[in-house]
């Protein structure tokens, strides 16, 4: 028993020192994660904070002029072009000058006067429809804001409804809050995954596993000295993310560190798993990097990461509950932001502990029948 | 040309015995494809929401009716807020509408609040809830009209246009998107690894004390990946057209000779990333860094250029997949629009000219 351990320590050192040694590999490794929580932090926002829109105004009136004032004003409506013909808005939306048209008509201050109802035509670029509609309901708003005014300034009733809301674990609805947790699952299992694929099929490539086989290692124990290295990897790399978290993004961490650690290695146990289930199909490093490739892009797209699960069709959401990264985001989350302890943590955990279990023997059978 | 001719056959054989480049060229596509058309949508419908009514006159019923036939919420009614709490923190719902008990006194007096609690974990869902619910709020306002004050829709009331996509549908914009992702994919992920390999194996050298000149080694990685690529476009054409419904308002040529040029970089940059790196794992994990995940996240196929800081719209200049989406969206969408497709189609030509003198530099025939 002893011995085995020992026989595992060794292998998980020279995993190690083979990952490590290489100035490049160790680069690609540790760098990248912290990049791309960086950038994704800044980008992945459906927020807008810079809409340019172009104007054309037939009324040029005092009220016309108002309403502008508070598109200009808000600091989100960066004005273009001043268009002087209704024929001008095709090129301008069509050659993409601005996101936004907004046409005035010439009656608009003396329909508003006359206690008539007043148009204003917004006409938005839907090329991409999400950033499309938002900028619409932003320019919804800011004129919400013009129609409260004037009824005040005109001695009409508001509305008596005030809607005020609250945000749970989130109280300012930070979309970075949602991402940078989600990516300490999903950063670490796609590089999880591709390592532990990659040693195996490394190996198989240059013809060392034969050589392995042939030592006083037994299959099981090869595998685990396989699963090790990366899992420390991935652990490393969780660390990283949760650093650049807190330490620059400043996201307050609700839990306990302990909680998530403990949550993160039965998430990287299923990873590891599945990463050598994968390298005991692949007989080469290409087929390894493309097998895995193709399981963490469905992985990705059917967690919740950009999308809603509740958007999806009902069939791919059962799907979603053999993902697990699923599990790994929700868990990233509730632990992070809710502050949920290992208790209330079960509903996520009990699955990724059934995927481990499943992976790693179905792994370690492959391992005794098909490779040794 | 003979020897490009045999150099071609011999990486066409490489790819279709490699059951994985087939499947990223032909599986991952269709995988992606029906995955993108059908599972991945931004709209939101059938909310899960707690509506507690906490006062009993007519006006909260009224209310909270207003909230149960809105489409957007699948509403469960209670009278209990520590209840609908509960349900919050087990995530049986994603929000909580509160009409509290002085709410018809205060609706008279003209000043009435109703209260939201949102679950802000996922912050944009949480802001499309809110969004539907001062709609459904602004529904029950417009129907009820307060005696003596006229109507209570607003004197300005703003008509919104959405052109090229009147209904609205994600799937108009992700489906063109996604031909990016896979046309990156197949693009530079793949041949990544082609020459690194023969590095890593020693092949490379056994193709330099061969009469091959270091172009015809770059033309023969070239052409079958392209044609894969190709493959992998008319897949994604046909379902976008026949499965989706996509409206298609340009025309076949200018997409395709754009698609074609895009695909050129994007090879280009494989080629480059292997035979400079000459190390399959660092050359798959670079091609990921610099060419799939930038296409994913900064070309402008989810999250507006605009919006994002001035030093990350910096990086993505630099980045072909931003002119290729720009491309596809306009000529899916909008038509040929040649102020649109000129400037991007000469940025895209100027990239693969550069690249491909990068990476033939690359190749040369030397040992290091």
């Amino acid at each position: 028993m002893l011995d085995a351990l020992f026989r595992i320590l060794a292998l998980t050192r020279k995993e190690l020192l083979a990952i490590l040694k290489d100035p490049r590999s160790r680069f690609s490794l540790f760098i990248p994660p912290i990049l791309q929580c960086l950038i994704y932090g800044y980008v992945a926002t459906y927020d807008l904070t810079d809409v340019p829109y172009a104007v054309l105004d037939q009324d040029r009136s005092a009220a016309s002029v108002e309403l502008l004032a508070g598109l200009d004003g808000s600091g989100i409506f960066r004005r273009v072009a001043n268009l002087t013909r209704a024929a001008d808005i095709k090129s301008t939306i069509n050659e993409r000058r601005a996101l936004l048209v907004i046409q005035i008509d010439q009656d608009f201050e003396r329909r508003l006067v006359s206690g008539m109802q007043a148009n204003v035509q917004v006409i938005a670029d839907g090329r991409n429809s999400n950033t499309a509609a938002t900028a619409m309901g932003y320019v919804n708003s800011i004129v919400e804001t013009f129609n409260a005014g004037w009824r005040a300034e005109h001695g009409q009733a508001g509305v008596p409804v005030r809607l005020t809301t609250r945000a749970w674990y989130n109280p300012n609805l930070e979309t970075r809050w949602h991402m940078i947790p989600a990516l300490i699952g999903t950063l670490t299992l796609l590089q999880t995954l591709l390592l532990t694929a990659l040693s195996v099929a490394r190996e198989r490539e240059q013809g060392t596993f034969d050589q392995l086989l042939v030592t006083p290692f037994r299959p099981a124990e090869i595998m685990a000295g396989k699963a090790l290295p990366s899992m420390l990897v991935g652990i490393v790399q969780a660390t990283l993310v949760l650093l650049v978290a807190q330490l620059w993004f400043r996201i307050p961490f609700a839990g306990s560190f302990f909680t998530l650690y403990a949550g993160l290695t039965v998430f990287l146990l299923a990873a590891v798993g599945i990463g050598l289930l994968l390298s005991s199909v692949a007989a080469t490093m290409q087929q390894a990097m493309l097998f895995s490739f193709m399981l963490i892009m469905p992985f990705a797209l059917l967690s919740g990461l950009t999308t809603p699960i509740s958007s999806m069709p009902e069939v791919l959401q059962y799907l979603t509950l053999i993902n697990p990264l699923r599990y790994a985001i929700d868990m990233a989350h509730r632990v992070y932001l809710e502050g949920v302890g290992l208790r209330l943590l079960f509903p996520e955990l009990w699955p990724l502990a059934i995927m481990a279990a499943v992976t790693l023997s179905a792994a370690s059978w492959m391992f005794r029948h098909r490779l040794a | 040309m003979r020897r490009v001719g045999s150099l071609v056959r011999k990486e066409t054989r490489q790819i279709i015995r490699d059951p994985s480049s087939i499947a990223l060229g032909i599986v991952l596509p269709m995988l992606l494809i029906l995955l993108f058309g059908y599972g991945l949508s931004l709209d939101v419908m059938n909310v899960p929401l707690a509506v507690v009514v906490e006062d009993p006159s007519p006006a909260a019923t009224e209310l909270a009716a207003s909230f149960q036939l809105s489409p957007y919420f699948d509403v469960r009614l209670m009278t209990s807020m520590p209840q609908a709490q509960r349900l919050m923190l087990t995530r049986e719902v994603d929000g909580v509408v509160r009409i509290r008990p002085d709410f018809g006194r205060q609706l008279s007096i003209g000043d009435a609040e109703v209260q939201l609690l949102v679950h802000g974990v996922d912050a944009n869902h949480a802001r499309i809830i809110q969004t539907y619910a001062q709609g459904a709020l602004g529904q029950w306002a417009a129907k009820r009209t307060v005696p003596g004050h006229g109507i209570l829709s607003g004197p300005v009331t703003v008509q919104n246009r959405l052109w090229f996509n009147e209904a609205n549908e994600s799937r108009y914009f992700l489906v063109p998107g996604l031909i990016v992702l896979i046309m990156t994919l197949i693009g530079a992920f793949l041949t990544s690894l082609v020459v690194a390999r023969e590095w890593e194996r020693g092949t490379m050298e056994a193709l330099f004390v061969t009469p091959v000149r270091s172009d015809e080694i770059l033309l023969g990685k070239t052409l079958p990946y392209f044609v894969l690529g190709m493959i992998g476009l008319t897949l994604c054409l046909l379902a976008a057209k026949f499965l989706f419904q996509v409206p298609f308002r340009g025309s076949v040529a200018v997409l395709a000779g754009a698609s074609m040029l895009y695909l050129l970089v994007a090879l280009a940059i494989g080629l480059w990333i292997s035979s400079a790196v000459k190390s399959q794992f660092v050359a798959s994990q670079i091609a990921l860094l610099v060419t799939f995940l930038p296409a994913v996240m900064l070309s402008g196929f989810l999250f507006d250029l605009h919006s994002m800081p001035a030093m990350v719209r910096l990086i993505t200049y630099v980045l072909p997949a931003r002119y290729y989406v720009a491309l596809l969206q306009t000529i899916f969408l909008a038509g040929d629009v040649w102020a649109v497709i000129l400037p991007n189609v000469g940025v895209l030509a100027a990239m693969a000219v550069v690249l491909l003198f990068l990476t033939r530099r690359a190749i040369q025939k030397k040992l290091a």
